[in-house]
């Protein structure tokens, strides 16, 4: 690694035909897509909600559905930002070359990071504000609080493109994503209180969950939901903000490191 | 007139092994230069440093005006690739491909599409202007590349390897349109391990090993210079018993590679003579080219 890795990012207006090539690929499969998007957390939604939610009286002041609904935009976005970031981007790299393609013109590697945290934060913020449509049309929160869950998961979008991009930038194969979903994405939607209050964790456990962006959109998406302004907002904003920004510094710097060879 | 591209002592190692070592160039405009190397010698990473992507460890570069790398990209945007491993869009049309890789350019739509007619004329695509990749025949896909290329109208292409992997009839293809774009006035610069085509296309061409350039000079000179004028294949079961006899004294020089023996001769009605009344022996006797100068400079050992 030399010290040329290490600069920092140059970007420029030159990284919008990337994510416009992205976007003319998936709009060839949108319709697929959306299908997927709102399938997974949709399932998850109605089957806990309805199933556990019989069962459970309330949780954190309102009902069990309702306090899944918010985590459910959260989670999906993270879900959906990761495996774009991930498997499409590694395909885009290493498979078919297309950075590859894309370097030899006046666009950089720098660009090209860029476009893809941009391009995967963009597909996620479609697949939250899917699942934020449904809640709306069932019903579950009529605030208009609740339409800042809009730009809120555009933010936890770009967070956790730019974290998956670094395991983009060090994986040898697309088998390696595995250990990044087994051991990072499903832990920390476990522990960030989507499915039910921090609280209710040991406080160790606690602390951890402290430290995770989950955990930090989950805290402000949850209050706007049921139409309460969240406290400490810029707190969690500053923590998701600081994610993004490590984790595009970290990749880019494993990107050119991995592409410099 | 400027050269469109000068390079000057690069150099390029990873770890301890030096992949460029003092490699020197300067093109001309309208030339058609070679790099020819065995495997490893170096001419993708050359190539790669002309572009600007990877740093150098040392040594000048220009390209169209620009110093690279520190303005690779502007540079750039008048240069064409060309790359050795197909990296087209499979999820795009033919002319899908054209418009999207003119917009890394910075060109308008319509400014693309005012291209795209004459770039499929140029690459025989016309009929397949709608086709997805993956239907593509390996020969298209290369024409395509080479059009995608040309999106930019560029000064200087750039070519890796442009035609291994294709058959006798595609590679004439590339051949005759490489020729119009040095008639064009294009600059080009191709990496290949095909003698003849490095013969048949490079007005001068530098031989790489071992990251070295090893000699520079038109296909003709080099083979004047480096090597005796005619060859004598010599070939049979008693090729080595005979070469043990007589070989060092009919030839100016010789080797032996497998079952058959080299002999690179000034002057070959002497040693002709003599094989006609070998009855055991078959033998070729061809003029000297390129490979016998590039085998003559790198060796016959296998690199891999």
């Amino acid at each position: 690694m030399s010290a040329h890795h290490f600069s920092p990012p140059r970007l420029s207006f030159r990284f919008f035909p990337i994510w416009r090539r992205h976007m003319l690929v998936w709009r060839k499969v949108a319709a697929t897509s959306i299908l997927g998007h709102i399938a997974d957390p949709m399932i998850y939604l109605l089957g806990l909600g309805y199933g556990l939610g019989s069962l459970l009286p309330e949780m954190g002041g309102t009902s069990y559905m309702v306090f899944l609904a918010a985590g459910t935009v959260c989670y999906s976005t993270m879900n959906s930002a990761s495996f774009e970031a991930l498997y499409s981007g590694f395909s885009r790299m290493h498979e078919q070359r297309t950075w590859e393609a894309i370097m030899n013109t006046p666009v950089t590697l720098d660009d090209i990071v860029f476009a893809e945290m941009l391009w995967a934060a963009s597909k996620s913020l479609l697949s939250g504000v899917t699942v934020l449509a449904v809640i709306w049309l069932l019903g579950l929160s009529h605030s208009p609080l609740s339409l800042w869950l809009i730009p809120l998961a555009l933010l936890v979008g770009l967070c956790f493109s730019a974290l998956g991009l670094i395991m983009t930038a060090l994986a040898p194969s697309y088998d390696f994503f595995m250990y990044y979903f087994t051991l990072v994405v499903t832990p920390m939607m476990l522990l960030s209180g989507v499915f039910f209050p921090v609280t209710q964790l040991p406080p160790l456990w606690q602390n951890v969950a402290s430290a995770l962006p989950l955990t930090h959109a989950v805290n402000i998406a949850r209050p706007l939901m049921m139409g309460v302004i969240p406290p400490n907002t810029l707190l969690h904003v500053a923590v998701l903000l600081g994610y993004m920004l490590c984790g595009f510094y970290v990749s880019l710097v494993l990107f050119r490191r991995r592409l410099s060879k | 007139m400027s050269a469109v591209l000068s390079a000057h002592s690069l150099r390029k190692s990873y770890g301890d092994q030096v992949v460029v070592d003092d490699v020197s160039i300067t093109l001309n405009k309208g030339e058609c230069y070679g790099l020819l190397g065995p495997n490893g010698a170096g001419k993708t990473t050359t190539l790669r440093l002309m572009l600007g992507l990877i740093e150098p460890d040392g040594g000048e570069l220009s390209l169209l005006g620009h110093a690279v790398p520190r303005h690779a990209r502007e540079a750039r945007l008048r240069v064409g690739v060309v790359p050795q491993v197909d990296n087209l869009d499979p999820d795009f049309t033919v002319t899908e491909n054209l418009l999207v890789y003119g917009r890394y350019f910075g060109m308008k739509d319509n400014e693309i599409k005012a291209r795209i007619p004459a770039l499929l004329a140029f690459a025989n695509l016309t009929h397949k202007r709608d086709v997805k990749i993956p239907t593509l025949s390996g020969g298209m896909k290369r024409r395509l590349t080479l059009a995608r290329a040309l999106v930019n109208d560029p000064d200087i292409i750039f070519l890796d390897e442009p035609t291994t992997g294709l058959d006798p009839q595609a590679r004439h293809l590339i051949w005759q349109r490489l020729h119009e774009l040095t008639v064009q006035g294009k600059t080009l610069l191709l990496t290949t391990h095909f003698m003849d085509e490095a013969e048949r296309l490079c007005h001068r061409l530098a031989i790489l090993d071992h990251g070295r350039m090893v000699a520079e000079d038109s296909p003709r000179e080099l083979i004047a210079q480096h090597i005796e004028a005619q060859v004598v294949e010599v070939f049979g079961e008693q090729a080595e018993a005979w070469v043990h006899e007589h070989a060092a004294h009919y030839s100016d020089r010789y080797e032996v590679s497998g079952e058959t023996a080299f002999c690179y001769v000034n002057d070959a009605q002497p040693l002709l003579k003599h094989l006609q009344a070998q009855h055991e022996l078959r033998y070729l006797h061809r003029p000297a080219n390129l490979e016998d100068v590039f085998l003559k400079l790198t060796g016959r050992e296998m690199r891999e």
